[in-house]
């Protein structure tokens, strides 16, 4: 039996590093310290069947077939596509996202990660505006006033409020949840409003509208507020402007609600310009609560190798890249692709119809430890190691932070990034050849 | 065995007081040696100028960069240099590239090596962020990497300064120099990234840190002092207080006496201030705003304790990152541009902010001239560090254009002549005709850097160094340089060859092999029971502060492939 400390677990983007793991006959019979959803990643891993063996469709049916087989069956899907769409790479390591970017590139495709349908216009939100931001600890160490915006930390990001947010003790904030105000804004009284200190319910889709509001009660315009703005109260705008004018340090943490609601990057856009706006009165930084626990990863390898955080068309060589034309589910509901390789992440249970409709269509590439969704659209199938679990690398945190994952236990699968490795060779074997 | 003999070489290696002679170079295994066998692989110089491969020793190529290209697409497409900036397709040897400002890693490999430049240094590492760093340090091709490590508003620092506890100082120090495999001690704006934390800055030396009790000066002074007990290769790396504001000259000329009688442990300046151009402000506002380089320079001039970095302007588009937080809020609501702040806990902050300098604005024709007064006006250009703060400044791809301006007065008129009359009455500029030449040059490109970080295998051609060589395609016996700017900036533009560790990785300006480089670190040892006591106290920092364990804090030896590890023993 062995007992593995400050393993780092790869659910969430709040990728917690404190973990206990207990491992018995290379397999984890206990997690301490993990949240329901991390407990069920490690131990649950044995609980759900695996892809066993790798596989290529065949007449209809997902047939078993040897590594080599399969290898050249998805190099020539490559080889022979005009443009492949890569997705994915989120719950993977930056070694692993690296590669894929290579591959990417050496076969002209177009490459996205799942920020296409989460955080994706937080990016655009960043180029439009900046992002003024912070690292988690610096929250905990001093927030007096967090609000959490479109987004659910209770269920989505468990270990987030008790570790880097609101129940947090910090040098400044030494009695925790007491000596802060916690803030939640969202449409419906999630579990997080239910503890939070005040709730503001607002209309569906009028995050852009309270944003606004807000700014101009900060920058004096009270006069142009009207009584009632995305279903709030003038005077509830005006109080909470100043709760966050008098706070010392205001955290925003925002989410999907923010981000993928009407108005789409511009609320981003609004909050960065409402953090820059409070800074002229107090402190203020924005974090995003990334889902994947590497999707920050994909955001940083993509940046520092083609300049861009994601939408990456290698289509005419040198990277281009225009969200809205290059996104994963733009050129799948263009039709703009002919063949995809999907991995770390789960197009089949996440694409709108039309896209997945289009998926059927083409030759798919899947490198995945568990059958999904994806699996069902797949012509070609590569087992892979539980990366966090089965296999070391590095991931990136909410804010920014990259850790090192562990090497829990040991397996006969490949990584996502062997994988992809031995597909840029086979690529380069076939392309040499043609 | 590989072996290469460059024949015909005009060489300038002022570190070995060779000022353009004719001669042959030797290399052998990746270093120079005194002779090859006559098996040796040859290269014909024909006469042309060979010099050390470049040492950037203050450049932005890895960390915060990122931010500053995530938040800037626009910057991915800019083609202000030709063939050193936009977008390239890969080819059989080059991974695609991009970028301007803020080029993705592999064009900041491949055009810093077209430049003949061969070892860069990072000039930030947060210590909880240094893992990012060194990957992107893996990503960047061919050029050799350092990088130097926060401690100026380092909480454990400033507890350990205020506490005078020194010996437990040195320990952290030593501590996070290895957590972040980090090459020197970097300080900005001491104090003033724990201020940023509030929302505030520290106005001056002598302005406490708030809620730390120790001023901006008991800071520089305890680190220099730190610095030197931990025999470290490089000095203290300074960013002095209130940078870019109006009257900072004082500011910057206080720091530097801070250390005038500091005793060092090695053969190498006390400090290295750096950028000076954004902190040689004279004036009280920027109504009366005016160039402070005489003053600062004449203060250097009568000091021996120092050296200093240009942060040259270049007009255009650049993109400001710093860890002084504060002023990149103020930048971008001076400059109504987008803002990026990353505040970093126990630690530092930092922020990122495009900008534009353009000619036409009387504020920035006059920066760009006090960086060229403050290298004209330094006597000695062993205490000048050519840089334009890449990519605060304006991008390294610039440097061949910057050189032109340090080389010849002519050219310098031709610039000033489209300056606004408001700005020629508050710079020195228009009357200083000193011209660099290539000896002082190849000073401030490279054999200064070798003193300054004490890498004696860097920066130079002697016996023993590596055999990182730039091999320009021009011929100093038959170039007036004073006037043949076109010329010279074309061959500082692209090498006829960069040679890297033995390697030709340059050749007519392409580029033709990418080896991977190596990162430099330094391991100060210091008392075991020093680092003991001060383990204690940063467990409890850990467990109650921090958000990331001890146990995967520290970069691991994954991160460094092609590791150089220097260790040092306290004195």
């Amino acid at each position: 039996m062995a007992v593995i400390t400050d393993a780092i677990c790869s659910l969430c983007g709040s990728l917690c590093d404190d973990i206990t793991v207990t491992v018995e006959d290379n397999v984890i019979t206990d997690v301490e310290r993990a949240c329901i959803l991390g407990r069920n990643k490690f131990v649950g891993m044995f609980l759900h069947d695996r892809i066993e063996s790798p596989m290529i469709r065949k007449n209809g049916e997902l047939v078993d077939v040897s590594y080599e087989e399969a290898i050249d069956e998805a190099a020539k899907i490559l080889v022979n596509s005009k443009r492949t769409l890569s997705y994915g790479w989120c719950s993977t390591s930056c070694e692993a996202i690296s590669k894929a970017i290579q591959l990417a590139e050496e076969t002209g495709s177009l490459i996205d990660s799942t920020a296409n349908v989460c955080h994706g216009p937080s990016a655009l939100a960043v180029q439009e505006k900046g992002g003024p931001s912070a690292t988690l600890g610096v929250v905990k160490n001093r927030a007096d006033v967090m609000i959490f915006w479109g987004c659910n930390p209770a269920h989505a990001h468990p270990r987030h409020m008790r570790r880097y947010s609101s129940f947090s003790k910090g040098f400044f904030t030494q009695k925790g949840r007491k000596d802060r105000k916690m803030i939640v804004i969202d449409v419906r009284k999630t579990d997080t409003a239910k503890i939070a200190d005040q709730y503001v319910e607002i209309d569906q889709g009028s995050d852009y509208l309270l944003v606004t509001a807000l700014r101009s009660a900060i920058n004096g315009h009270e006069d142009v507020i009207p009584d009632t703005v995305a279903g709030v109260s003038k005077e509830d705008i005006l109080k909470l402007a100043n709760t966050l004018k008098e706070a010392k340090f205001t955290c925003v943490f925002y989410g999907m609600g923010v981000t993928q609601s009407r108005s789409k990057y511009k609320n981003g856009d609004g909050v960065s310009s409402l953090i820059s706006d409070l800074n002229q009165h107090s402190k203020a930084v924005m974090i995003g609560m990334r889902g994947h626990y590497n999707v920050t990863g994909y955001g940083q390898v993509s940046t520092w190798e083609t300049g861009y955080p994601m939408a990456v068309d290698f289509t005419r060589g040198a990277p281009y890249y225009n969200p809205g034309e290059t996104g994963a589910n733009d050129v799948l509901t263009r039709g703009d692709v002919d063949a995809a390789i999907i991995s770390a992440a789960d197009a089949g249970a996440h694409f709108p119809q039309d896209s997945l409709k289009y998926l059927a269509k083409i030759p798919v590439i899947q490198i995945d430890p568990y059958a999904n969704p994806t699996t069902e659209l797949s012509d070609v199938v590569f087992p892979a190691a539980v990366v966090g679990v089965e296999a070391e690398g590095t991931a990136y945190r909410m804010d920014g932070i990259s850790l090192r994952m562990k090497k829990l236990i040991d397996t006969k699968f490949k990584t996502d990034e062997e994988i992809v490795v031995d597909l840029i060779n086979k690529v380069r074997e076939l392309k040499r050849g043609a | 065995m590989s072996e290469l003999l460059i024949k015909n070489a005009v060489v300038c290696d002022p570190i070995n007081n060779i000022n353009c002679v004719k001669m042959d170079i030797s290399i052998k295994d990746g270093k120079i040696v005194e002779s090859v066998s006559s098996g040796a692989k040859v290269i014909d110089a024909g006469g042309k100028l060979t010099m050390a491969g470049g040492v950037d020793g203050h450049t932005h190529c890895a960390g915060k960069i990122n931010v500053g290209r995530f938040m800037s697409p626009h910057d991915m497409r800019m083609t202000n240099v030709p063939g050193l900036s936009g977008k390239e397709a890969p080819t059989a040897t080059t991974r695609a590239q991009v970028g301007y400002n803020t080029p993705n890693a592999f064009a900041i490999g491949y055009r810093y090596a077209k430049l003949g430049y061969t070892t860069i240094g990072e000039a930030a590492i947060p210590i909880i962020g240094a893992r990012h760093t060194h990957e992107e340090f893996e990503a960047i091709p061919i050029l050799d990497k350092f990088g130097l490590t926060l401690f100026g508003s380092n909480w454990q620092v400033m507890e350990y300064i205020r506490d005078d506890e020194p010996e437990k100082l040195a320990a952290y120090v030593a501590w996070g120099l290895k957590a972040s495999r980090g090459y020197g001690i970097k300080i900005v704006n001491p104090g003033g990234g724990e201020a940023w934390g509030w929302g505030k800055n520290v106005s001056g030396l002598d302005d406490p840190v708030p809620n730390f009790d120790v001023t901006p000066a008991q800071i520089i002074t305890a680190l220099a002092e730190t610095n030197e007990k931990l025999n470290l290769p490089h000095s203290i790396h300074l960013h002095c207080n209130n940078l870019g504001k109006p009257g900072n000259y004082e500011t910057t000329i206080a720091s530097m006496k801070l250390l005038e009688n500091l005793k060092t442990s090695r053969d190498r300046q006390a400090m290295h201030v750096t950028h000076v151009q954004f902190n040689a402000y004279a004036g009280t506002s920027w109504r009366d705003f005016e160039s402070g380089a005489p003053q600062v320079a004449n203060y250097v001039n009568s000091a021996d304790h120092l050296t200093f970095d240009l942060g040259q302007v270049i007009f255009g588009p650049a993109m400001t990152m710093t860890a002084d937080g504060p002023v990149e809020y103020a930048n971008s609501r001076m400059l109504h541009a987008k803002w990026s702040n990353m505040d970093v806990e126990l630690e530092d902050a930092s922020g990122v902010v495009p900008i534009t300098y353009s000619p036409k604005m009387f504020v920035n024709a006059v920066q760009w001239a006090i960086g060229l007064e403050l290298a004209l006006l330094v006597d000695d250009p062993w205490k000048v560090m050519f840089t334009t703060d890449s990519p605060n400044g304006g991008s390294f791809v610039n440097y061949p254009e910057a050189y032109t301006y340090l080389m010849s007065a002519k050219r310098r008129t031709e610039v000033i002549e489209g300056l606004p009359e408001m700005a020629l009455g508050r710079m020195n500029l228009p009357g200083i005709d000193r011209e660099l030449d290539l000896y002082e040059l190849a000073i401030m490109t490279r054999a200064m850097q070798s003193k300054i970080y004490s890498m004696d295998t860097k920066g130079h051609l002697g016996v023993g160094a590596d055999a990182d060589i730039a091999i320009y395609d021009l011929k100093p016996d038959s170039i007036d340089t004073t006037v043949e700017y076109a010329a010279v900036k074309k061959a500082f533009s692209s090498t006829a060859y960069t040679i890297k560790g033995g390697e030709v990785v340059v050749k007519d300006g392409e580029i033709a092999m990418t080896p991977e480089g190596r990162t430099y670190w330094v391991n100060a040892k210091v008392p075991q029971a020093n680092t003991d006591a001060m383990q204690v106290d940063l467990a409890q920092k850990f467990k109650r502060y921090y958000t990331v364990n001890q146990a995967n804090y520290m970069v691991e030896d994954a991160y460094l492939p092609h590791p150089v590890e220097i260790t040092t023993e306290a004195l």
